[in-house]
């Protein structure tokens, strides 16, 4: 059982930020987010998009951003379990949480801040009859583990990054690779492309465009796929399909926490601390809705700030506490090291 | 006094004259009558949301998830698509020959009296 202070679902810029205002108020925070790396969008859907309306960045990299609030939150040495969604929580006695993720990790607090954006990133399937019946017999949207496909034969469908990326990387893994896309043109980043093509003419990836696929066929196991390019069906003996078309957020299983649900938001009554109905859970950044809510990063650290005086108060009610300026009072890592500024050098003139 | 309520009835015309009608069918077939404004530098996908209709824009704008698709079904002019949105709807569910990202289509005067519809969800 992990155990710590906050427990904040979704490593966004909210989420991480959170970590930085509770370090500065001692409180530990431990992190769940689906994706496997942290930055939420800003990490998955848009890491070279430039942002304009981070105060004190007149321009900045959404990936930068992360990496920033990474180095921002070092000190205070977050906890984080990636790659798993946050599935059900339970109310203790004491009145703190347990939430347990889809791969059965459980993790403890008294506070549980849910920073979750528009919700998990759950993979966009392919409209094909029978796909369900294959998911995880053969239908993959998301790559574990690569060595899974060691010798194995493998068609990967879509046209962005990850399709490129791992066609490249799975060409010397898998027996055979074939990347299909509905156009002959791909999104990704150039290199990738010209990598893809390097590898086709080698033999090594089988690049079937402009084409999609159409039909899966197997007994328990997926066996073949029908692949259409233009007029012509072709059936292409496999062991596994990988359609990447991205990802889409769902709200997902937090919906049915109990918490109040506006516009597949979590309604937060008041601007105050940003607590939802179940004291103690609190919801901030893209994930809540109140009266004026703005969906930018810039008020999602607003409303971290203010959640993290309130959960102090609500883990310490007994405890007096006066917020302090970093300025002043520099900044203690848990993990030892310590920030503070420079002392003034006093020099007499005689 | 006079002058003042020329001034307000002059600049309510101003605004008048800036927003156009745009017909947009939701998800389930019912059609909303809407008025866009065109002073305001916004795209379809935003017209969609300031009137609460479930479109949702996951990416802010940028063509870049594909969550704002809808079908134009009048013949008005619009705008070209880049090579982003044309790459983006390659790898879209629900794609058909009239198809756009309401994102990449900014509300200007020539829209007047476009029909468009919500593409369903995926």
């Amino acid at each position: 059982m992990i155990k710590t202070d906050i427990l904040i679902i979704g490593a966004g810029p909210t989420g991480l930020f959170t970590v930085f205002e509770a370090g500065l108020l001692k409180l530990k925070c431990h992190l769940i987010d689906a994706l496997p790396q942290p930055g939420g969008q800003c990490a998955e859907i848009y890491p070279k998009k430039p942002i304009y309306d981070i105060p004190g960045f007149p321009e900045v990299l959404a990936g930068d951003l992360v990496d920033n609030l990474m180095e921002q939150i070092k000190p205070f040495d977050p906890g984080f379990t990636l790659g798993e969604r946050a599935e059900t929580i339970e109310k203790q006695e004491d009145g703190s949480f347990i939430v347990t993720t889809n791969k059965g990790t459980k993790h403890h607090a008294p506070v549980v801040a849910i920073a979750g954006g528009l919700g998990s990133f759950e993979p966009r399937k392919p409209l094909l009859e029978n796909l369900d019946k294959f998911e995880d017999k053969g239908v993959e949207y998301i790559i574990r583990d690569p060595e899974m496909y060691r010798d194995k034969k493998v068609v990967i469908a879509g046209g962005g990054d990850s399709a490129l990326d791992w066609s490249i990387f799975l060409a010397d893994v898998a027996s055979e690779v074939t990347l299909i896309h509905r156009r002959n043109e791909f999104r990704g980043a150039l290199d990738s492309v010209e990598k893809v093509e390097e590898l086709k003419k080698l033999g090594k990836i089988n690049l079937i465009t402009p084409a999609e696929v159409t039909e899966l066929h197997g007994e328990d196991h997926l066996e073949a796929l029908t692949v259409e390019r233009e007029d012509e069906k072709i059936r292409l003996e496999t062991d596994h399909f990988i359609p990447l078309f991205g990802l889409s957020p769902k709200l997902g299983p937090i919906g049915d926490w109990g918490l109040e649900i506006e516009k597949n938001a979590i309604k937060v009554d008041n601007t105050l601390d940003y607590q939802t109905n179940i004291p103690g859970i609190y919801a901030i950044g893209d994930v809540n809705t109140y009266p004026g809510k703005l969906k930018l990063i810039l008020c999602g650290f607003h409303e971290a700030t203010l959640m993290c005086q309130s959960a102090y108060k609500l883990i310490y009610p007994e405890k007096r506490y006066v917020m302090k300026y970093t300025t002043v009072s520099g900044i203690d890592g848990f993990d030892g090291t310590r920030k503070e500024a420079e002392k003034a050098v006093i020099k007499t003139i005689n | 006094m006079k002058a003042g309520l020329f001034l307000f009835t002059f600049a309510h015309y101003l605004s008048i004259m800036s927003d156009i009608n745009i017909k947009i069918t939701d998800r389930e077939g019912v059609v909303h009558d809407v008025q866009a404004p065109t002073d305001m530098g916004m795209n379809l996908m935003e017209l969609c949301k300031a009137y609460e209709l479930p479109v949702e824009g996951t990416c802010g704008g940028m063509a870049m998830c594909a969550s704002c698709q809808i079908y134009v079904h009048s013949d008005h002019p619009l705008p070209e698509m880049t090579d982003d949105e044309d790459l983006m709807l390659a790898e879209a569910f629900h794609v058909k020959d009239n198809s756009r990202l309401g994102c990449q289509i900014q509300i200007t005067e020539a829209l007047e009296g476009l029909e468009i519809e919500i593409a369903p969800e995926v």
